[in-house]
Parts: C-alpha cells; structure tokens; sequence
C-alpha cells in the first residue's frame, strides 16, 4: 500500500512538472515533447491507480510474484517492440534510400526530408529495434543461465516503458528539428537525462538478477550483456555532457567543441558500434546459437581471451573515424593500430559461434532459424574484418566519405545484428507465448533469402558506388587539374542508389514475412500446414528458476 | 596433446562429435568444450600487434606533455599534404606563368596556353561555378546557358573576363556589371492590365502569339518604357545587360507567367565578383573555358566615336 502511494505521488509529481514544463516552454517543439511526457505520467498513473484497486481489494501488496515461472512479461513485450520499431525503422531506411535516389521524393516537406529522416532511420534501428532487442534477449538470458527471476520486476518494466517513452522523444524530436547535431547521439539533453535514468534502471536489474544467481559462474554470454549495459552508459553520459540554453526548450550547447567535441563524439560513435552492436549482440550469440544447435560451446578458453580482447581494444578505435581531418596525427595512429589489432578478438565471437555448430552442421539444412544464425555469424566475420581494413590510413584515404562505408555498416547492420535478432526472435516466440513452434518455420526460410539476398544488392551496390566516388574524386588529369565535379560522381552512383533502395525493399519484404509469421504465431492460429522442418527441441518443464526445480 | 591427460574438472565430460571435453559448467543446458585457441587465430593475433607496435614505431604515436613521439620516418599528414600541393603546383607552374604573363586576348590565339587554360578552367568551373550554371555549363532558370552564343553582357573573351572578375549588380565591386530593370507592376509604373499588353507584345515579337487587340496596347507601352534598354524592337542591349526578346531563348521562361512575373517585380540576377575569391590566372583559365564552349565572340575593337 505503502509502495502504490509512493509510486501514485511520482507519477503526480512528473504529470505536474510536465504541465508547468509545458507551460513554460521556449520553443514549440520542447512544448510538444512535454506534452508527451504529461501523457506518459498520465497513463503511469492510471496503471498505477487500477491496479492499487485490485490490490487494496486483494488485502495484499500487490501482485504477488510467481517463483515457479521465470519472468517474461517484459520480454513479451520487448519481442512485440521490437517487432514494430523494426518495421518503422526499416520502412524509413528504404523511404531515405530512394529519397536518396529521387531527390524528388523529399517533397519540399522539412518533416520528411532526408535530413532529418536520416536519424529517424538509425535510431530507429539500432535503438529502437536493436534496443529493444537487446533488452529481451539480455532479460531473457540472464534468467535462463542465472536460473533466477528478474530481480525488481517493477523496475524491469519501467525499463521497457522508459524506453519506449525515450525512442518517441527522440524520434519525434528528429522530425520537428530538435537534434544536437551529435552522429548516434542526436536527441536533445532532457531526453539524454531521461535516457540515463532508464539505463541505469536496466543496470540495477541486470547486475541484481546476477547476483541473485543460482548458478556458481557467470555465463559468458551475461559478461558480454553487462559490458554492452556498462560500457553505453559511460559513453552516453561523457558524449551527452551539455548545458542547455533554456531550462525549458530543446536546445543544448555541448561541453566539447572543435576537435575535442570530434573525437569525444566518435569514441562514442565508433563504440556505439563496439558494444551496443557488438558485445551485446554477441550476449544474444552465446545464447540461441548453442541453444538452436544444441551442441556445446566451441571453446571456453578463446570465449575469455576474445571476450577481454575486444573491451580492451574496441574502447580505443573511434579516432578511424576521423583520419586526414584536423585530429592530431599521433591520434590517428593510435586509432589505426587499436583498430587492426581488433580484427582477431572480434573474429573469437565468429570462430565460437559458427565452430559451436561442430557436430551439427547438417542441422543446416533442416532448421531455418540455424541458418539465420550461421549467416549472420558470416557477415558478423565479414564485416569485422573489412572494418579494420577500412581504418588502415592508405584505404580509409580512399573509402573516406563514400558510400562504402554506408555498405560496410550495412554489412554489418542487416547481416549481423538484423538475422541474428531475426534468428532469437524465431528462438523466443512459440516459447514465450507456449506455443508448440511457429507458426510457419517454412516462412522464415523465405525471409531468411529475401534478407540474404537483400543484404547482398545492398552492399555490393554501395561498393560499387564507393570505390566510383573514392576513384572519381581523386582523379587528375595530366594538367594537374580534377577531372570531376561533385555532381558528376553523384550522377554516376544513381544506378547504385536505385540497387540499393531494390536491396532494401527486399529486405524489407523479409521482415513483413516476419512480423506476419511472428504475429500469428502470438495469436496462437493454427500452425500452417507444410512440410515438417527441423528445429532446437524445448522442454518447457525445464524452463523454470531454480527455486521452482527444487521445489519439484 | 590428448585432453585425457591433463585434469578434468568436476562434471567435464567427453563431447562424442568432437572427441573434446566439456570444461564441466553448464547453463540452462549450454556446455563449453576445452578447445585451445585455435593457433592460426593466435598467430595472426600476435601478427596483428607486431604490425601495430612496429606502425608506432615508425609514425607519430604516443603523446606526451610536449607533444607525441614523431616516428623514424618523421612522416606528418600536414608534410604530406604539402609535398602534393607543391608537386600538383609545380606540374602546371610553367604554364601558369605564361598564362599570367599573356593577356586574356592573346590566350585564345596561342594553341598550347589555350589548351591549358581550358583544362585549368573546367577543373576550376566544376569546383565554382556548376552550381548555378550546371554541371555541363547548361545554365538553368535565371543562369543563362554558357555554350550557346546568346549573351547579356558581351560574349568576347575580354567581356567574358571582365564579367568573371567583376561580376554583375555584386555589392562590393565598384567595376561590377550593373543595371536595374524597373519592377513596372510593384512600383505602380504600368496597371496589372498594362502588364499584361506588355507581355503580349512580348510574345508576338518573340514569335510566340499572333498580334492582338491587347499586343496592339503593349506596343505603345513598350516603346515608352522598354524600348531604352531592349531596344525598339526588342533586339536587346548588351551595354546594360537588356537580354533579346526576339528569340526563343528565355532566361527566366517566356510563358506568360513567367514573363508577367518579371514585368512585374523584375529580376535582377546576381553573379558574385570572383576577384575576390579566386586567384587572377584561374579567373583567366575561366574567362578561357567559357569562351571555349561554343558561343565565344571574335573581339571587336572598340569604335572610336566621330568627334562632333
């Protein structure tokens, strides 16, 4: 009762603030978004209210927890985003990529422009998709392998909705305006603040639920989640660092400016990549890859080595990001070197995951959701080792600036992170929601090629277009004069631009097959009638917290 | 070695498909195999740092107080950066020179100063001026075309030049090109209808409508008003920039619209001063490009008036 009142005088207090925020605004935007945050308090209060009803009606605290089942409503609920915000955000991606292609398509309309599409799409996907992602597959993990339930199961749902509440600002943000002009980290500092209030939320139920283990070591996969959950919030709260114009408007002047502010944002940008991207997706590998496989991870030893290696090494490599800019030399070397010497610890992941199949290679060709995860580990390796390739001074002079980088962090983006999220969320749906499997396995073979192949017209046209602007921009003729302007080589990539958005929208069509297989599957239809094909079996009896076996 | 041998932990077990055994620790069902690090991975690791030390060894790595270690090589971005400026400069310096030292006229008549300015001038317009005049010199609405021989200000190369360095109604440039045509409609100088006779007058002299009632009207109006600067019958006037309306070349669009729109509020196009952006030889190799697309004049010596 206690607890309902406290959290009914929050939810009031942040409801009051947001009106008087509101009323105070300095820009209309910053109004806009307190608007939002009032609704949101709002609707936190109502929860709060309804269900202190039952509560006080029940004679008891509160819904008492059920230690028998593991905790997976957030997880539901996180599949069920992550779903969505994928959608969204691979709808804006092939929407940019023919605005790209057709200026024309911009329709002279600021809300829809690239400009501010453009962040729309990344954060969509990375944070949004990716961030949801992460946040169901690290919650379902740390459960499976701590074989405990989700220490403060309130506060794991603040998490959810504390994001979700942060993915609207941010991507209402972009398309009224607000950004502060920061790569990967464009919202503005009131939603940063918000950010890091959620994210330390999500710190707390993670390392709690660790130590509420009742396994005696920490699985590898738990490291990898904690050193991603760790790392961007020390990231976010050094790139973030501001101060604001107006305690009451949407615009901030960043504490680092000129090469500093430079550097600052791509150590954040480029580990953004490193342990969002990265460590935490590699979290997810160390788990559905044995799990599908059924098979042993292939080495313990090279999980450690490989897992230290690429803390130690990613955090240094941002400085690539600016080579041949005013960065001092001796700081581009560094990111150079740290970056090479990052090829082989990102490599461990890849050789763990694919050697994990040792023993079980021919479930390749029965089991759909394997294969998702194979690729995936293919273009993980790929992508890994054209990174470091691109950070050598000698081809980054070449690759700088063109759409060969869009290609690379494509490669790595829809091959690595999009199958292996595509792969888990096959994994965790008939689990969640006890079903016998999917509702179609045949169909995630279907989006499992229309994604291949779209990754494959994606980052071959962005080569293409890549090597052709780096060629064309650097060409003299034999007065000493270059031979191109700007607009010709812009000219040239067109037939590149137009493959690129035709890679997209297959990919895209993948994903519709997915959130159709996905969504029947959640409304429990009948499963489609097809031919039988493999997959990892489950034994739900099994799914259960220790207490709970015991008990048994 | 075999993984017989050495001791295995507690709950380690023999993994049949890879005859290796588990390290004994299992997770939600996950075990881990006691696989060494596979040695091609760890030798191209260690590879990977030798590569890495030997680079800092070489380039400017480590900061320090007073600056970072500058490397053997004593190689530095901005060193290299002006090595290449100065070869670039040094591969082309002849010709420079000779072409600073060569009036503008004279540069046409000389096959190897033409040829190179040409190039230096393409290279240059690419970079300056296709932003307005379009990739292929093409022009667009309110950027004449530069490859035809239609020309507002003079089409020899000694206009061409002096239009690049002073460049036209530019605020700043005592020598730039100027004149104002009036905004007739805003200003109250001609009645919306009245607009409307001159542009018909317009179109039929541009060949574009048969004569009519309101062309009629128009005629008489533009012969007050227009006739100064475009001429009596529309020929244009090259001394105040007045463009011909007697053909079919329209920097702002014949149609009626259009043509009551800048009858209307006049247009005035800008077009910066690039003496003082760019150096005085590439605005030569500029004035040479241009001349070269394909409308360049032959120079009239100027016409000494009869003295009275």
């Amino acid at each position: 009762m206690e607890t309902m009142i406290m959290r009914t005088g929050l939810w009031l207090a942040a409801l009051v603030f947001a009106v008087v925020a509101f009323a105070l605004a300095a820009d209309w935007a910053f109004a806009v978004h307190m608007v939002i945050c009032a609704l949101a308090a709002g609707i936190g209060l109502i929860v709060t209210l309804r269900s202190g009803d039952a509560a006080v009606l029940a004679g008891g605290v509160g819904p008492v927890p059920d230690s028998g089942r593991y905790d997976d409503q957030v997880i539901r609920w996180a599949v069920i985003a992550t779903v969505f915000w994928g959608m969204a955000g691979f709808l804006a991606g092939l929407y940019i990529a023919l605005e790209l292609a057709f200026p024309a398509l911009n329709f002279g309309i600021e809300y829809i422009n690239f400009g501010r599409l453009r962040p729309l799409h990344t954060s969509a996907v990375i944070f949004a998709f990716g961030g949801n992602a992460l946040i169901a597959t690290s919650f379902y993990v740390v459960q499976r392998t701590c074989r405990a339930r989700l220490a403060f199961p309130g506060l794991a749902r603040f998490v959810f909705w504390g994001y979700q509440l942060f993915i609207v600002l941010a991507a209402t943000g972009y398309l009224m305006g607000v950004t502060q002009g920061k790569e990967y980290a464009e919202p503005e500092w009131y939603v940063d603040l918000w950010l890091t209030v959620v994210w330390v939320s999500y710190l707390a139920v993670f390392v709690f639920t660790i130590l509420r283990r009742s396994e005696p070591h920490i699985y590898v996969a738990n490291w990898f989640y904690l050193a991603f959950i760790l790392t961007v919030a020390m990231l976010h709260l050094v790139n973030n660092a501001a101060i604001p114009v107006n305690w009451f408007g949407s615009h901030s002047i960043s504490l680092a400016g000129g090469v500093q502010g430079a550097l600052i944002e791509w150590w954040y940008g480029h580990n953004a990549v490193g342990f969002f991207l990265t460590a935490g997706f590699l979290g997810m590998m160390y788990y559905f890859v044995p799990k599908q496989a059924g098979r042993p991870v292939y080495s313990y030893r090279l999980s450690i080595i490989h897992f230290w290696a690429l803390i130690f090494l990613y955090i240094w490599a941002g400085p690539h990001h600016l080579h041949y800019t005013a960065l001092p030399d001796w700081a581009q070397t560094l990111g150079m070197v740290f970056s090479v010497m990052l090829w082989m610890p990102s490599w461990g992941g890849m050789i763990n995951g694919l050697m994990t199949l040792n023993g079980a290679w021919d479930k390749l060709r029965t089991d759909p959701i394997l294969r998702m995860f194979v690729m995936s580990l293919a273009f993980y390796g790929m992508s890994t080792f054209e990174g470091p390739a691109m950070s050598i001074k000698s081809v980054n002079s070449l690759s700088h600036y063109t759409d060969w980088t869009i290609g690379h962090v494509h490669s790595g983006a829809l091959g690595w992170n999009g199958l292996v999220t595509f792969g888990a969320l096959y994994y965790l749906t008939p689990r969640l929601w006890h079903r016998t499997r999917l509702y179609s396995l045949r169909m995630v073979g279907w989006h499992f090629w229309l994604a291949t192949l779209g990754i494959v017209f994606y980052t071959a046209s962005m080569w293409v277009a890549g090597l052709t602007e780096g060629l064309m921009w650097r060409e003299v003729g034999p007065d000493g004069y270059l031979v191109n302007s700007f607009a010709e080589t812009v000219a040239a990539v067109h037939p590149m631009y137009v493959l690129r958005a035709f890679g997209g929208l297959l990919y895209l069509s993948g994903a519709v097959v997915l959130a159709y297989n996905i969504t029947r599957t959640i409304l429990g239809h009948n499963l489609r009638d097809e031919a039988p094909l493999g997959g990892a079996v489950f034994d739900p009896a099994s799914d259960v917290p220790l207490v709970a076996a015991t008990a048994r | 070695m075999t993984h017989d041998s050495h001791h295995t932990p507690a709950g380690s077990r023999r993994d049949d498909a890879t005859g290796t055994h588990t390290v004994g620790h299992e997770w939600d069902g996950i075990e881990e195999l006691d696989t060494p690090l596979p040695r091609w991975w760890v030798t191209i690791f260690v590879a990977c740092i030798v590569f890495a030390i030997g680079y800092v060894v070489l380039y400017p790595a480590l900061p320090g107080l007073n600056g970072a270690t500058p490397g053997l090589l004593g190689w530095t971005s901005r060193g290299t950066l002006a090595a290449d400026q100065r070869a670039n400069y040094a591969s082309h310096a002849k010709l420079r020179a000779a072409i600073a030292a060569t009036p503008v006229e004279d540069l046409i008549r000389n096959p190897v100063l033409q040829r190179a300015a040409i190039e230096g001038g393409s290279a240059a317009f690419k970079v300056n001026c296709v932003q307005c005049h379009g990739a292929g010199a093409a022009g667009g609405k309110g950027y004449p075309n530069l490859n035809d021989d239609d020309w507002l200000w003079g089409g020899d190369i000694g206009a061409i030049w002096q239009t690049l360095q002073h460049g036209i109604r530019y605020p700043g440039d005592d020598a730039t090109r100027s004149s104002q045509m009036p905004a007739f409609g805003k200003d109250g100088i001609l009645t919306a209808a009245q607009v409307q006779d001159v542009v018909s007058h317009v179109r039929v002299i541009s060949g574009q409508e048969a004569v009519s009632a309101s062309a009629q009207r128009g005629a008489a109006l533009f012969a007050a008003n227009c006739a100064v600067c475009h001429g009596a019958n529309g020929e244009g006037n090259r001394a105040v920039g007045a463009p011909r309306l007697t053909d079919a070349i329209w920097l702002y669009g014949g149609d009626r619209d259009n043509l009551t729109e800048t009858v209307t509020y006049a247009r005035n196009g800008v077009m910066p001063a690039w003496s003082q952006r760019l150096d005085p030889v590439t605005i030569k190799m500029l004035a040479v490009y241009v001349h070269s697309r394909g409308g360049g004049e032959v120079t009239v010596p100027p016409v000494t008036p009869p003295s009275p």
